[in-house]
């Protein structure tokens, strides 16, 4: 599944992130390939934020949908 | 991009303060370096003092702070999250860190698994580091342990802990920077190191070409390699296992101020939130800078004793009517209306609107803004950030169409300045637009807002259709909330207040040449009459309705002024309104468009918004009268 499925309050684990400049910053915010994470909050139709740690991130709906996730 | 900050003084600052001093040749050049709001400022300040150099670095909206500190020169940079070359702002910090003797890196203690990366690859550059522990106070308040002891001793380099805004810690940093030292270089990345280049010594150069940063590779003559993924996902390891072994958490939820961040991104409690915001915004900016502010600084300053100074000045060496004294101290004059516009009207606003926007972006609202907002603007080609060029917008286009450096791709900010000319009315003809749509009523002003916001979604969805390419996507970093510390946001105002002069400034002038020309030529007339028939006989409105249009031009304030004057009806008003809001921007946004976007491109927003002003007036009054 990917990122734009998750719902408010589910953990997940980032699997695969297309875009390399994405992946890259990712890494960066440490919630890159392989981290697990924290859905915040969720914008109707808009950005998924999620958590890591005290860590949150706004992610558009668009770059949420090439991001491949697994429940936790 | 060339590093042009080679050899550096502080000739330039001495400038500034009417010094005539040697010239500074520092004996180390000592660079801040940390992510956004880890409050870097507050240390540059503390180690400089007032002696502070800000400008401007070439090509890009990024300012670049330099201050003396005993024989060496401090040299703030912009936040980052990593040295790479991903936007401007990285290129910048970059390009200040290969040239750096010694870096402080400022770290926020709260967030130590996402500042650290910074720091270890600092530390893998093999760059002599301290790192400041910021914001101790915050760690204890939210339940956190550090283990500093152990932190140092895994780096490899100092670490101090503070509370810059308090001064906490600041002695112990004071002497430890002498201290600063390469830290500990991950055993397997000097192997790779050696591997591709058989050089042992970490080095930046080195390092960053082995990430794959061209322009540093080319630079510095290395071969670039792809290893940027490999490096950058070991290093986030590393990080993560120092993290573990000394951040001891005791508590998951803030308390709050985590709420009301929440409550800001959230739609349903979001929009309320920023309902609030422009309303507080609106009577500071509109009611007060707008009106009493500017009433005071344009007519009784300018108009009634600087202009009249100014013309008797020039009268006194040239015939009133002599196209020299047309030019200098005419309607449109170089020393009359330029001045009077920029220091008079523009200069008010722009302080406040920047005030405004440091204090949302130092408290942490404008990303959860940004983040509010991204849904809506992602339909048009943009994503939540554009907010930001379309609030000031309503300020003034001129400083907005500058501002859209800060969008992702060209794709983007080609979209923002053609929404930006067309729909967003600035604050000198808000005013006027809104005075004249009290005495229509509630009806008019819902008519006239969603004909403008309709124009400005069908334009924007077309343009987002229309144009190839894919426009960026939203990736931002949500900042705990913060009250803002007003030397942060005095320093940022200045500086950007500085910059709109320096850039607006000559193509005000540059403007009000070009129109005293127009005017002493006959050629403003021959515009007028060339447009009645278009305004008479298309929009029904009255022949002086085309002076307006004209005036609009050369001051957008001026064309809707203009209107307030004559005898309308209700719907003529509607029409006339709306036409003055999608024409043209004033002669300086114009200029500055060109400027930004290139004549082709400018040329083809400016042509458009024209004939879309006309289309959409005329067709409403086809519709209305």
């Amino acid at each position: 599944m990917t990122l734009d499925m998750v719902r408010r309050g589910d953990r997940v684990r980032i699997l695969k992130i297309d875009d390399p400049q994405v992946r890259f910053q990712a890494i960066r915010f440490g919630i890159g390939e392989g981290a697990d994470v924290r859905c915040a909050e969720k914008l109707p139709a808009g950005p998924v934020v999620i958590r890591r740690g005290r860590q949150e991130i706004a992610i558009g709906r668009g770059i949420a949908r090439s991001i491949s996730v697994e429940a936790l | 991009m060339h590093a042009h900050h080679g050899g550096v003084t502080l000739g330039h600052g001495h400038r500034h303060h009417g010094g005539r001093g040697p010239l500074f040749s520092p004996a180390r050049r000592i660079v801040l370096v940390g992510n956004p709001n880890t409050g870097k400022s507050v240390f540059f300040n503390a180690l400089t003092g007032i002696y502070v150099d800000v400008s401007n670095f070439p090509g890009t909206t990024v300012d670049i702070a330099q201050g003396r500190w005993g024989d060496d020169l401090i040299v703030d940079t912009p936040g980052i999250y990593g040295v790479a070359s991903f936007n401007d702002e990285e290129r910048v910090a970059r390009d200040i860190i290969l040239k750096s003797d010694l870096v402080v890196n400022i770290v926020d203690a709260v967030h130590l698994e996402r500042d650290l990366f910074l720091t270890q690859q600092l530390i893998d550059m093999g760059i002599p580091l301290v790192v400041a522990l910021n914001m101790m106070d915050e760690v204890e308040a939210q339940g956190l342990k550090i283990d500093v002891g152990q932190l140092e001793e895994t780096l490899g380099v100092p670490v101090v802990p503070t509370v810059a805004v308090q001064g906490r810690g600041m002695d112990e940093l004071k002497d430890v920077i002498c201290h600063a030292r390469p830290g500990r270089v991950d055993p397997s990345l000097l192997a790779k190191l050696k591997s591709w280049y058989g050089s042992t010594a970490p080095n930046p150069e080195l390092l960053l070409a082995a990430e794959g940063d061209l322009e540093v590779a080319a630079r510095a003559g290395l071969e670039p390699q792809s290893a940027r993924e490999e490096l950058y996902i070991h290093r986030r390891q590393r990080v993560n296992d120092l993290v573990s072994r000394v951040v001891l958490d005791t508590r998951e939820e803030g308390g709050f101020a985590e709420r009301l961040g929440r409550w800001m991104v959230q739609p349903l409690t979001g929009i309320p939130i920023l309902g609030g915001v422009l309303v507080v915004l609106y009577y500071l900016i509109g009611f007060l800078v707008a009106q009493q502010v500017v009433g005071f600084t344009e007519k009784t300053v300018m108009k009634g004793v600087y202009e009249p100074f100014v013309r008797g000045l020039v009268e006194r060496f040239l015939a009133p009517d002599s196209p020299l004294a047309t030019v200098l101290a005419g309607e449109f004059g170089l020393f009359t209306m330029t001045v009077t516009y920029l220091l008079g009207l523009l200069l008010p606003l722009v302080i406040g609107f920047y005030l405004a926007l440091a204090v949302m972006e130092d408290s942490g609202y404008l990303p959860r803004l940004a983040t509010l907002v991204d849904r809506a603007l992602t339909g048009l080609g943009l994503n939540g950030r554009a907010i930001v060029p379309m609030i000031l917008g309503l300020g003034c286009v001129t400083m907005a169409t500058m501002t859209t450096r800060i969008l992702g791709s060209q794709r983007e900010r080609r979209i923002a300045v053609a929404l930006l000319g067309l729909t967003i009315p600035c604050s000198a003809q808000l005013a006027v637009i809104t005075a004249m749509l009290a005495t229509l009523g509630p009806g008019f002003a819902l008519l006239y807002s969603a004909i403008i916001v309709a124009i400005l979604v069908i334009v924007g969805t077309l343009l987002n259709q229309m144009m190839p390419g894919k426009s960026t996507g939203l990736l931002i970093d949500l900042p705990p909330l913060r009250i803002p510390r007003t030397g942060n946001v005095l320093r940022k105002t200045l500086s950007k207040v500085q910059m709109f002069l320096s850039d607006a400034g000559p193509l005000f002038a540059i403007g009000s040449v070009l129109l005293s020309v127009a005017q002493i030529t006959g050629w403003l007339q021959g515009v007028q009459d060339l447009l009645s028939p278009l305004t008479v006989g298309w929009m029904q409105l009255p022949k002086e309705a085309a002076t307006a249009f004209v005036m609009g031009f050369v001051r957008r304030d001026y064309g809707a002024a203009g209107l307030l004057n004559m005898q309308l009806t209700p719907q003529q008003t509607l029409v006339a309104l709306v036409t003055v809001t999608l024409f043209v921007p004033c002669i300086a946004s114009v200029m500055m468009l060109f400027k930004e976007r290139g004549w082709r491109e400018a040329a083809v927003v400016w042509v458009g918004c024209l004939v879309a002003a006309f289309a959409v007036g005329g067709v409403i009054s086809q519709l209305l009268i």
